[in-house]
């Protein structure tokens, strides 16, 4: 409690990582910032549609250019879309908190993370890369798949690698979401309501 | 009606393949759903089962294929939604209704176009269930649907999903089986047969109570025989979205076989577990207003489903105390405008525990006086919400249901009150919570208890959303010879009432007999004669009788005249019709027929004239605009 004067509250960090985790969807340079500075929400749980742009591949120095895939952006709007009806995640991202108290913030984040969670329950199956708990101490042999496991620290030497697991990781085993229409408008993420 | 077939083994003669799955459909007050099992796969009572995944709409131009299919109907306006945002995968043309998923949702920000509890409509005795009435306070510009074209029209949807997702084979070419509540009188029965056919098939129907039964035999895989000895009898409670209905099945044991006998039905009781969570959300709105707040219809909405998490999180676990309720505003200021609410253990506990499943005395009766809560113009809701007070009337009513039952003989004695039910097996979302189970559980033995009787115990490993749908594919499968079948036939018998020769007494209406014309227990496919009696019917005039139905009176035969009989004994049903064309008579014509008695295999009871020279005419069920005929 001692820094609480310049660190964020608990709502605002909700509110930043939310929107950290949309613009590193819709903006790969941000998503590489996020990536290269190391304390990002790199471990945050991604609920990215498998044609949805995922945060860039890893581009090693090369002579010639890796070829990147483009993003599709109607599978990532229909998620907005659905994270807005169930979730009215746009509303709550957009709203300015300090003017709020933490308990009419509660109140709204309540809303938002049974919405939430209703979505990733219905459209994807969720679960951890590591079966083990976090703390536990595990050993990575040669040949390990570096695109699931992030090493982090003291990163030296050859596998096996052993370590603490400090975050399990989260893995979309299926994604499902509804299929649209030909000709439906995936850019409304959600129609203005007119009560006549 | 050439389409009824008697003997059940060749079902499929009218078609060319085989079938090749077993599908049962519940066709529910709030959702339907569709099962099914793979004859090919399956064998003895090893079936193998899945729940089809039912496309529909979700919004406007999204498609997602949903377990349940809600049973709502939403009409909407021409300009309101884009061309091509409401085609189904497999039509070409827009639909002018939208059944499922949006329909719920967007019906309740427009109620005036949406069509809800359409089940309910089917067996409204007081409405011509043909006509276009629905929604009932729907404005002259919007097309209104019948209850019947409603039905029609989910099971339609549910017709094309199967065809979309199964295309090697046709829908019309599966047995299929449709449910329907137990209490279904035979005019409701016959509606739904028509909206099947109209659909476009030609099913069974089964009493959902059975369904759940033959659900939790499958589902045992072979172990039931195990949970229940000959002897037993299974009460089934099933409380839906919308209706409560109560069954009793002993279980006889015949050539060192168990055979589960479905003894007794209960009456019709609109009132279900949707009226739970309206209910509730009416009295936390009224607390919200007490200070100041007032919700408007969306609000109500959130809140009732608020209050439905609230209540299951409160119902599943006896240690929390208190579960918040958020309405989240309307516009786009979430934070600001949303009033947050909690809902408490106490009034969980007030209104729905000791709300709807009171611990009663087993000689407490259902009360008729004011409603409680449960508003929605038009539909016969209950007006007693204690379901056990329903219970207890209904096990009192039964009280000799086994007694000429083979193999029960002496099991009841004069000083019971009511039916001693040795196991209970509960259906229906609402007894995801282990309290209200518990709760009902511990009223039936303390009835038992009070009697000196052993109590019931609760039968375990129940699918409480999907059993209806299961057991009704199961059944399907099993009346191809493929495992346990429930027997009993009709649930009911039925009578006409004949005025009595007597001289008018001035100021009273003239004594009422009732005429046997089906009994109890009429196994399907059999048909019967009405002895000695033959009435003179005028070609095109029709005629009009009265008609009752018994849930108790087992022992009356066709043709006995009853001069008298209890309060409770016999129920008025509507009105039903003969009316003979011409056919090649003139009209005007008196010709003499004798009543038959026919129960279908297909599960509807059928009335028939039929003249001297074989010619048959059905009596319906259901007569259009009741006004007049008087």
């Amino acid at each position: 409690m001692t820094q609480q004067t310049n660190l964020p509250g608990f709502f605002s960090r909700l509110s930043i990582a939310f929107g950290a985790l949309f613009k590193s969807l819709g903006d790969a340079e941000f998503a590489a910032r996020v990536r290269d500075d190391g304390v990002g929400p790199t471990a945050a749980p991604a609920p990215v549609p498998a044609p949805a742009p995922a945060p860039a591949p890893v581009v090693k120095p090369a002579p010639a250019p890796t070829p990147l895939r483009a993003p599709t952006p109607d599978s990532a709007l229909q998620l907005l879309s659905l994270f807005q009806r169930e979730a009215r995640l746009i509303d709550f991202a957009h709203e300015n908190l300090t003017s709020y108290s933490d308990a009419d913030i509660g109140a709204a984040a309540r809303v938002v993370h049974e919405g939430c969670a209703r979505v990733l329950r219905e459209h994807f199956t969720i679960e951890p890369v590591r079966s083990e708990a976090e703390g536990a101490r595990i050993t990575l042999n040669e040949g390990f798949d570096a695109a699931s496991v992030r090493l982090t620290g003291n990163v030296v030497g050859t596998a096996p690698f052993n370590g603490t697991l400090s975050h399990r990781g989260w893995r979309a085993a299926s994604v499902t979401l509804p299929q649209l229409a030909e000709r439906h408008d995936a850019h409304v993420l959600a129609p203005a309501e007119v009560e006549l | 009606m050439n389409d009824i077939v008697n003997d059940p083994s060749n079902e499929s003669l009218n078609h060319a393949a085989e079938p090749r799955y077993a599908i049962g459909i519940d066709l529910g007050t709030t959702h339907s759903a569709l099962s099914y099992v793979d004859l090919q796969a399956s064998d003895g009572e090893q079936a193998v089962d899945a729940v089809l995944p039912i496309p529909q709409l979700t919004a406007p131009g999204t498609i997602e294929a949903l377990p349940l299919l809600p049973s709502f109907l939403y009409l909407p306006h021409p300009d309101e939604l884009p061309a091509g945002e409401r085609a189904l995968p497999w039509s070409d043309t827009e639909e002018t209704a939208i059944a499922g998923e949006m329909a719920r949702s967007r019906g309740a920000t427009t109620p005036i176009r949406l069509v809800s509890s359409a089940k309910s409509w089917l067996c409204h005795p007081g409405v011509d269930r043909r006509a276009a009435i629905l929604p009932t306070d729907a404005p002259d510009e919007v097309t209104r649907v019948s209850p019947l074209d409603a039905s029609t029209h989910y099971l339609r949807h549910l017709r094309q999903a199967w065809n979309a997702a199964h295309p090697e084979a046709p829908f019309d070419q599966q047995s299929v089986t449709v449910t329907i509540p137990a209490s279904f009188d035979p005019g409701a029965r016959e509606l739904t047969l028509d909206a099947a056919r109209l659909a476009g098939f030609t099913p069974t129907l089964l009493e959902e109570p059975q369904a759940a039964l033959y659900s939790w035999i499958q589902g045992s895989g072979g172990r039931w025989r195990k949970q229940v000895a000959p002897g037993d009898i299974i009460l089934v409670v099933d409380v839906g979205g919308g209706t409560s209905d109560f069954s009793l099945i002993a279980i006889l044991e015949r050539d060192g076989k168990l055979e589960p006998h479905r003894v007794a039905v209960g009456d019709h009781i609109l009132l279900g577990g949707d009226n739970m969570d309206l209910a509730l959300a009416h009295f936390v709105a009224r607390k919200l207003s007490a200070n100041g707040t007032q919700l408007d219809a969306w609000q109500m909405r959130a809140l009732t489903y608020g209050c439905r998490s609230a209540k299951e999180a409160l119902l599943a676990d006896a240690n929390a105390t208190t579960h918040p309720i958020v309405v989240p505003s309307r516009g786009s200021k979430l934070i600001g405008g949303s009033i947050r609410t909690e809902l408490t253990r106490d009034e969980v506990t007030a209104f729905i525990t000791d709300g709807f499943f009171p611990r009663v005395e087993a000689s407490a009766r259902p009360t008729v006086r004011a409603r409680a809560g449960l508003t929605q113009l038009g539909l016969p809701y209950a007006q007693d919400a204690a379901i056990t007070r329903h219970l207890a009337a209904f096990l009192a009513r039964q009280a000799g249901a086994t007694a000429e039952l083979e193999g029960f003989s002496g099991r009841v004695t004069a000083d019971h009150t009511f039916l001693h039910p040795s196991a209970v097996l509960f259906n229906g979302g609402v007894f995801k919570s282990g309290i209200l189970a518990q709760r009902v559980m511990d009223t039936i033995n303390d009835w038992l208890y009070m009697e000196g009787a052993e109590p019931a115990r609760m039968l375990e490993g129940a699918d409480l959303d999907l059993a209806v749908a299961r057991g009704a594919a199961y059944f399907s499968y099993a009346r191809r010879g493929g495992g346990v079948r429930i027997r009993g036939g009709t649930a009911r018998s039925y009578y006409v009432g004949v005025e009595s020769s007597m001289p008018a007494i001035p100021g009273m209406e003239p004594p009422l007999e009732a005429l046997c014309v089906a009994p109890f227990g009429m196994e399907e496919g059999s048909e019967l004669e009405l002895p000695g009696q033959e009435f003179g019917l005028v070609i095109g005039e029709p005629v009009t009788f009265r008609f009752f139905g018994s849930t108790t009176r087992r022992q009356d035969r066709i043709g006995d005249v009853l001069e008298f009989w209890g309060p409770d004994e016999l129920h008025e049903m509507n009105e039903i019709q003969a009316t003979l064309p011409a056919d090649g008579r003139a009209a005007g014509d008196v010709v003499q027929v004798k009543l038959h008695a026919l129960a279908t295999d297909a599960g509807t009871l059928e009335l028939l004239a039929v003249a001297r020279d074989g010619q048959r005419w059905k009596i319906e069920f259901d007569v259009r605009t009741a006004a007049g005929v008087q």
